[in-house]
């Protein structure tokens, strides 16, 4: 699985020689392989017009183009902040709940995240073809397929020490813009053009695989939520600035302390630690029925009703696991 | 017999709901009591059993190239899509299926032939597993306040109600006869709970035949002597709990609710549950959103909301929520009642209970609140369910909504409750399946003339004999929180409503968390169990051993342990260190890999005393990895359902290829 941004073909649909070898090069003999493209087949189009394009398929002739276009960039903050208003919001009865949680179009987000992800690793799996995967700038709804895809892939992506190098190795590392995307959450009344929760959708779907494969992964949802915190506001340097170049001239690297050192004491380790865990080798094929997609109280509603009951009932199964 | 057309059909094919490119190939027979569908070939040879009784709906489709569709749309919520080859037999079957689903007589339900082969003694035993007396005991009457009366022995005072009902000391017969006169079918006020820590009572009724001026002084009596059995509170609630202008309407017929001016010391509430029609139609509006192929999650909660089913729950619970404040932090007695007082009566006075008693979140407690509130005070199980052919206006969902709010508060208390989610699933497929004879009728009067005791089997004692399937891991009685009452969030928590997909896509393996966490965490309690009754017996006969070593029969000693148990050595060291042994072995149980999958749903929905289980067996569907269904073989689902705006159209049959 391979990502990138988009081919800048522009309104001249220019060529690049080195950039069809790279691809071909990729390709075994007789191999195909899929590029998915995280925006509708309109947008790719239109993207030419600003210098950006798709792969045409002259010369990239063993590549099969797929669109799935996922949110990101305002919307996709719009529909959050949507969904925190609505979370909050205690005039609602419930004949209006569910059209406003409809109306926040964050559940729909989640779907697609999922199925996306599902197709890349279908592709891989079933198919065992190569696979490209770009949205526009190869940083937002790129990562969250490519990381996504993994977790359901790859068992070793579901220990607490492999999520967390998939979490460096394709989000931190691959150039997500932390700074820019997380910058004020939901609450905040500046409407900044650069904030986008794909981190936070990112969560949302591997909290879902969590709760339909509630022994596969290593790690509980508090992880999750710390890792939330930490995006936003973090006593660590791990989530700073945009990008590796960012955090070379920041020097954080000897300026911070890393939020793994910390998550990976022994004490704090085991906090974060799921106890129905159990290997699982297998790949894990989500269902992306929407019956099947629920909205993550935790998350959403952790400060606005009492998780008493629920907590008891995580210790009680820690204590009948544990003995 | 004479009903069947044709007992057997070759060559249907068993479409996959999801998928229409998988089906299984196989044999349709039908029989007296079932329909079945065997899976032609090799190992795997699915069946699927369905009882006549489960049927509600079946529905002939026009006829295509590949055959005559058939779809059976099941009261337990499953659906079943056939296809008949031959117009004719389809024809054929769908006549059959019409009139074996729809039965005349009693007998000619399942549970009058049904014989799990157990003796007449094991049978009485059965039916005597709920005792409605013990339990009012266990409440704690008869006593200064309540006491049983016999007014009814004959169903001469009211035919849908019990003989045995429990009245206010201060009630005497005259004042019950006159109150039920005044009463819609004569179902006058009677007890349902009694709190004995502050003498507050739950009683219910039906709406009285006040139109707009009539009195009774009997039923304003009645009311009083509840009042007056609880010495703590100087006025009683009186509850209805249909829309006020349902209620207004009903006084144009002569029927009404009680007036606050004629009525000393109560205080009037609405509460504003829908009826039974509308409570029907939003079932159905439910199940058609469950029945879109892919659909988007807009299309899922848009159809959701329109049905309005979670509404209803809401406030279904809402009403057992003001029930059970009244009773528990106010201390005043509640009378509650709707129109006839035998469906959302007993909803929300079964809700109020559960909340209000630990007791009834045990497994025995919620068979005993059924057999009270449901059984015993004569809710129309054969109307609302259909055992025999009936009116369709008469069908509701009424019990159904009750076994979900108890759904809902367990995924909000998960540790309150004794029994789990499959316990609630079965009990609510009983209901429908006539398999046994808790359910027949429509009162305690019509089954005693029916001799059902005599003549069939008690569910309770079946669900009894399999409770370690039913049991909640998480449930602790001697936990804080399943002792007293339960307070579920009332406002704001619309978003603790959730769809449930265990009962109304059960039998759609694909959707729910592919590994039983329940079931897990039981098995991982049984070992544990084991182990440390293991551990205590080795512990006795390492103490016997250390005192026999003392003594001159150290020899003999060794002998007798080897002879017990070959592998264990007698010397002190390996038993000394076994302890540690087992601790690791917890940790690598279970021995059941998660990957395998849900087991079978049940295979305690008995047809006949072996395994054949009326629920699809999805396993030779799935995928062998992580026993989860292929997902290129949902291919709505993924890739093909989002809108894909190719000129091209190249993309999505490259990849899901079949």
């Amino acid at each position: 699985m391979l990502r990138s941004s988009q081919p800048l073909t522009g309104p001249n649909r220019r060529r690049c020689r080195e950039d069809e070898v790279l691809l071909a090069t990729v390709l075994d003999e007789g191999e195909r392989g899929f590029v998915i493209d995280t925006r509708s087949a309109q947008a790719a189009k239109q993207a030419r017009m600003s210098g950006g394009g798709t792969e045409p398929k002259a010369s990239y002739p063993h590549w099969r183009r797929l669109h799935r276009p996922l949110e990101r960039g305002r919307p996709l903050q719009e529909s959050f902040i949507k969904l925190v208003e609505a979370c909050n919001d205690t005039s609602i009865t419930m004949d209006r709940w569910l059209s406003r949680l409809e109306s926040c179009r964050w559940l729909s987000h989640v779907k697609a995240a999922l199925s996306t992800a599902c197709l890349a690793a279908q592709c891989l799996d079933r198919e065992e073809a190569n696979v490209l995967v770009h949205g526009p700038e190869g940083t937002d709804t790129t990562l969250l397929v490519t990381a996504l895809a993994q977790v359901i892939l790859e068992p070793s992506c579901r220990t607490l020490t492999g999520f967390q190098g998939l979490l460096e190795r394709e989000w931190i590392q691959a150039g997500h813009p932390f700074h820019l995307r997380c910058a004020r959450s939901a609450y905040s009344h500046a409407r900044l053009k650069q904030e986008a929760p794909l981190f936070a959708l990112f969560l949302d779907c591997v909290w879902q695989l969590g709760r339909q494969f509630p022994f596969s992964l290593e790690f509980s949802e508090r992880l999750l939520l710390a890792l939330f915190d930490n995006a936003y506001a973090s006593a660590y340097g791990t989530f700073l600035c945009n990008n590796e170049r960012e955090r070379c001239l920041c020097k954080v690297k000897e300026n911070t302390h890393s939020l793994w050192a910390w998550l990976n004491q022994p004490a704090e380790r085991k906090k974060y630690l799921n106890p129905l865990y159990s290997p699982n080798a297998l790949v894990i094929w989500p269902s992306v029925e929407p019956q099947s997609i629920q909205l993550w109280q935790g998350l959403f509603l952790r400060w606005v009703r009492s998780s008493q009951y629920l907590d008891e009932a995580w210790a009680e199964t820690q204590r009948l696991v544990e003995g | 017999m004479e009903h069947i057309r044709m007992p057997k059909v070759e060559n249907v094919r068993l479409l996959d709901r999801l998928s229409s490119r998988k089906a299984a190939l196989g044999t349709l027979y039908l029989t007296a009591t079932h329909v079945i569908f065997v899976e032609n070939g090799s190992e795997t040879r699915k069946e699927i059993w369905v009882l006549h009784s489960q049927i509600s709906s079946i529905e002939k489709q026009a006829t295509t190239a590949t055959g005559c569709p058939l779809l059976i749309r099941c009261k337990n919520f499953q659906v079943i899509q056939l296809v008949i080859p031959q117009e004719r037999d389809c024809h054929d079957v769908y006549i059959s299926l019409i009139r074996l689903a729809r039965p005349v007589r009693y007998e000619e339900l399942y549970c009058f032939s049904f014989n799990p082969k157990l003796d007449k003694e094991e049978r009485e035993q059965g039916w005597r597993l709920v005792d409605l007396n013990e339990e009012y005991n266990r409440m704690g009457i008869p006593n200064s306040y309540w006491q049983i009366s016999d007014v009814n022995r004959d169903y001469g005072v009211c035919d849908s109600y019990p003989t045995e009902v429990y009245v206010p000391k201060s009630a005497t017969a005259h004042i019950i006869v006159g109150s039920s006169k005044f009463r819609s079918r004569r179902r006058f006020p009677a007890l349902s709970y009694y709190c004995k820590d502050n003498n507050a009572s739950i009683c219910r009724s039906s709406q009285p035949l006040s139109g707009f001026s009539a009195r009774c002084l009997e039923d304003e009596q009645m009311l009083q002597a509840i009042r007056k059995a609880n010495p703590g509170s100087d006025f009683i609630y009186v509850v209805d709990t249909r829309p006020k202008l349902n209620a207004m309407a009903n006084r144009a017929a002569g029927k009404g609710y009680e007036n606050e001016d004629n009525y000393s010391n109560i205080k009037f509430q609405f509460i504003g549950i829908e009826n039974i029609h509308v409570m029907r139609n939003s079932l159905q509006k439910m199940l058609e959103v469950c029945e879109l192929k892919s659909p988007s999650m807009s299309d899922f909660l848009w159809g959701l909301e329109n049905s309005g089913w979670l509404k209803h729950i809401k406030a279904i619970m809402d009403a057992g929520v003001f029930i059970a404040k009244a009773v528990a932090e106010e201390g005043v007695s509640v009378l509650v009642h709707c129109s006839d007082g035998w469906d959302r009566t007993a909803q929300v006075c079964s809700v109020a209970s559960l909340l209000l008693d630990s007791y009834y979140r045990t497994m025995k407690g919620f068979m005993v609140l059924i057999e009270k509130d449901w059984v015993s005070f004569g809710h129309k199980f054969n109307h609302r369910y259909g055992n025999l052919d009936g009116d369709p206006k008469e069908i509701s969902p009424v019990i159904d909504q009750f076994i979900e709010c108890v759904w809902q508060l367990m995924e909000q208390f998960p540790c309150a409750f004794e029994f789990n989610e499959r316990f609630l699933i079965h009990v609510q497929h009983h209901i429908y399946s006539c398999q046994f004879g808790n359910f027949l009728c429509n009162s305690q009067k019509e089954r005693r003339e029916l001799k059902v005791q005599e003549r069939t089997y008690s569910l309770w004692a079946h669900l009894w004999k399999h409770r370690a399937d039913y049991l909640n891991p998480l449930y602790r009685s001697d936990h804080s929180r399943t002792q007293g009452t339960l307070h579920p969030r009332v406002a704001p928590c619309n978003f603790l409503y959730k769809f449930w997909s265990g009962m109304y896509n059960r039998f759609e393996k694909g959707l729910h968390p592919r590994q039983s966490v329940t079931d897990y965490l039981m098995a991982v309690k049984e070992e544990t169990q084991q182990l440390e009754e293991e551990l205590e017996i080795l512990g006795e006969r390492l103490a016997n051993l250390q005192k026999s070593q003392l003594s001159d029969t150290k020899i003999e000693g060794k002998q007798q342990d080897r002879s017990k148990q070959p592998g264990l050595s007698a010397s002190n060291n390996s038993l000394a260190n076994t302890p540690q042994e087992y601790s690791s072995d917890l940790k690598s149980f279970p021995s059941r890999s998660p990957s395998q999958g849900d087991e079978e749903d049940s295979a305690l929905i008995l047809t006949q005393d072996n395994l054949k289980s009326s629920d699809p067996d999805l396993s030779a569907n799935s995928d062998q990895e992580s026993g989860v269904e292929d997902l290129s073989c949902r291919s709505p689902s993924v890739g093909g359902c989002l809108p894909s705006e190719d000129s091209g159209k190249d993309s999505d049959e490259a990849v899901f290829l079949a």
